[in-house]
This record gives structure tokens, C-alpha cells and sequence, in this order.
């Protein structure tokens, strides 16, 4: 299954990538792809050491959380508006 | 209720008259108070002066959320209505970066409401603030004040 990962804020700039495609096997969950990711590259491990939101279909949501196909995964930092 | 995120600036009266209305077509003559906050940019940090922001927002994501947050305070304080707006992209020193409201039939839960409001706002909107200072940028860090602010919404009835 392919699922799309955005990021946004220092996430967003660490990693140089705002928007990539992934190809997972089934049942991954979003802990399963921030691994991958993590592996990806250096950046990739920088930008995902610290505390990360993760967002699954524009909704605020468990690292836990089973992903499905054609889902829009987004990671990034802790919130700061206001 | 409303929800908006824009890059232009706003009018409060404007927000105000809109907030009223909404209050107005599901309760006319029931609204005994409406609180409204402004939030504006200030021209320092911890660090020093700074040259304004620049606000980063998840398109989409940013709207609903703002939504969902206008949708719970007004069921959790039993408002008439509520609105909520937060601008996105560069705001100078010193011009509004956010404005809530909550009309009620009584005043303290318009307060509570609009503290509410932006306590969440906080932690559960899709926003992120970069600082400028000459051509020098910094994110702001999410701030432990703030985590604390919107858990005690979470312990009180």
C-alpha cells in the first residue's frame, strides 16, 4: 500500500522533503514508518529524534495508529499559535 | 460559529457584529455576554527585540482544527455561539495575529470559554511561529506553560 507523508516547521527544513510517497507493507503503523524514515538519512533521523506530532487524514492521532491505503500521514513539530 | 485562517488582517468590529449574528439566529435575546480576545505580536522574546513572524499552517488541517475547537467550547460552555480566527504567513511588530469569542447567556462562561479557547488553540492547531531578527530566523519552542495551561482544561468540570 502507498501512503503520503507531509511535514511541516522544523521538520519540514531538517529533512528538506515536505511531501514524499512510501511504500508500506500492510498493517504498518505510524511508529513503523517514523522507524523507516529515522533510517532514511541523517536528516531524516535528526528530524524525528525529538517530540513529533502525527497527524493521520488531517486529524490528530496515535503513533500507534494502523495505516491504510491512499492515507495522508503528517509529521511535525509540537504546535506553537497563538 | 465560525472558524478562519487568512493571511490579511482583521477587524474586530467585524468579528464582533459576525459572532453576535450567529448568537442571535440560535437564540435571539438570550445572549447576556460576549467576551472576544486579541492576541498581537509583540517586539521581543526572551532573547531581545525581534522583527516580527512568520506563521507556518497545515492547509486543510489548520481550518478543521480551529473548527473542531470552536465546535467543543461551544458545547462544553453551552455558548450561543463562538468564532475563532488566526492569521497565517509574515505579521509585523506590534499588528493581531489571533482573535477568539464566545457569546453566552452569562458571563462566565463566555470568560471561561475564551481562556479555553486559546488555552487549546495552544497545543491542538496545526500552527508553527518563526521569529525574525535582521536576517536571522528562529522557530519558537512549544512552551511547558503552555502544556500546563490547556491540561487543567482537561481536570476541571
Amino acid at each position: 500500500m502507498q501512503v503520503t507523508v507531509k511535514t511541516f516547521a522544523q521538520t519540514r527544513e531538517i529533512t528538506g522533503e515536505d511531501n514524499i510517497a512510501l511504500n508500506l507493507s500492510e498493517n504498518s503503523t505510524i511508529e513503523t514508518v517514523i522507524s523507516q524514515l529515522k533510517a532514511r538519512s541523517d536528516k531524516w533521523a535528526l528530524a524525528l529524534e525529538g517530540s513529533v506530532l502525527t497527524a493521520c487524514n488531517q486529524e490528530l492521532c496515535d503513533p500507534k495508529t494502523e495505516l491504510s491505503d491512499g492515507d495522508e500521514l503528517a509529521l511535525f513539530p509540537p504546535v506553537t499559535g497563538g | 460559529m465560525f472558524a478562519l485562517v487568512q493571511v490579511e488582517d482583521f477587524d474586530q468590529g467585524e468579528l464582533y457584529a459576525r459572532l453576535k449574528q450567529s448568537a442571535d439566529e440560535k437564540a435571539c435575546g438570550n445572549t447576556g455576554a460576549i467576551v472576544t480576545f486579541t492576541g498581537l505580536v509583540r517586539d521581543f522574546n526572551n532573547a531581545g527585540d525581534i522583527d516580527g513572524i512568520e506563521l507556518e499552517h497545515y492547509p486543510g488541517m489548520t481550518e478543521k482544527a480551529l473548527m473542531l475547537l470552536v465546535e467543543q467550547a461551544s458545547e462544553r460552555f453551552s455558548l450561543n455561539s463562538a468564532g475563532a480566527l488566526h492569521r497565517v504567513g509574515r505579521i509585523h511588530n506590534n499588528e493581531q495575529i489571533v482573535w477568539v469569542g464566545a457569546a453566552a447567556p452569562h458571563r462566565q462562561a463566555a470568560f471561561d470559554a475564551a481562556c479555553y479557547l486559546m488555552d487549546m488553540l495552544k497545543q491542538s492547531v496545526p500552527l508553527w511561529k518563526k521569529e525574525f531578527k535582521g536576517d536571522k530566523s528562529e522557530w519558537v519552542a512549544a512552551k511547558a506553560s503552555d502544556d500546563k495551561a490547556a491540561l487543567k482544561w482537561m481536570h476541571k468540570k
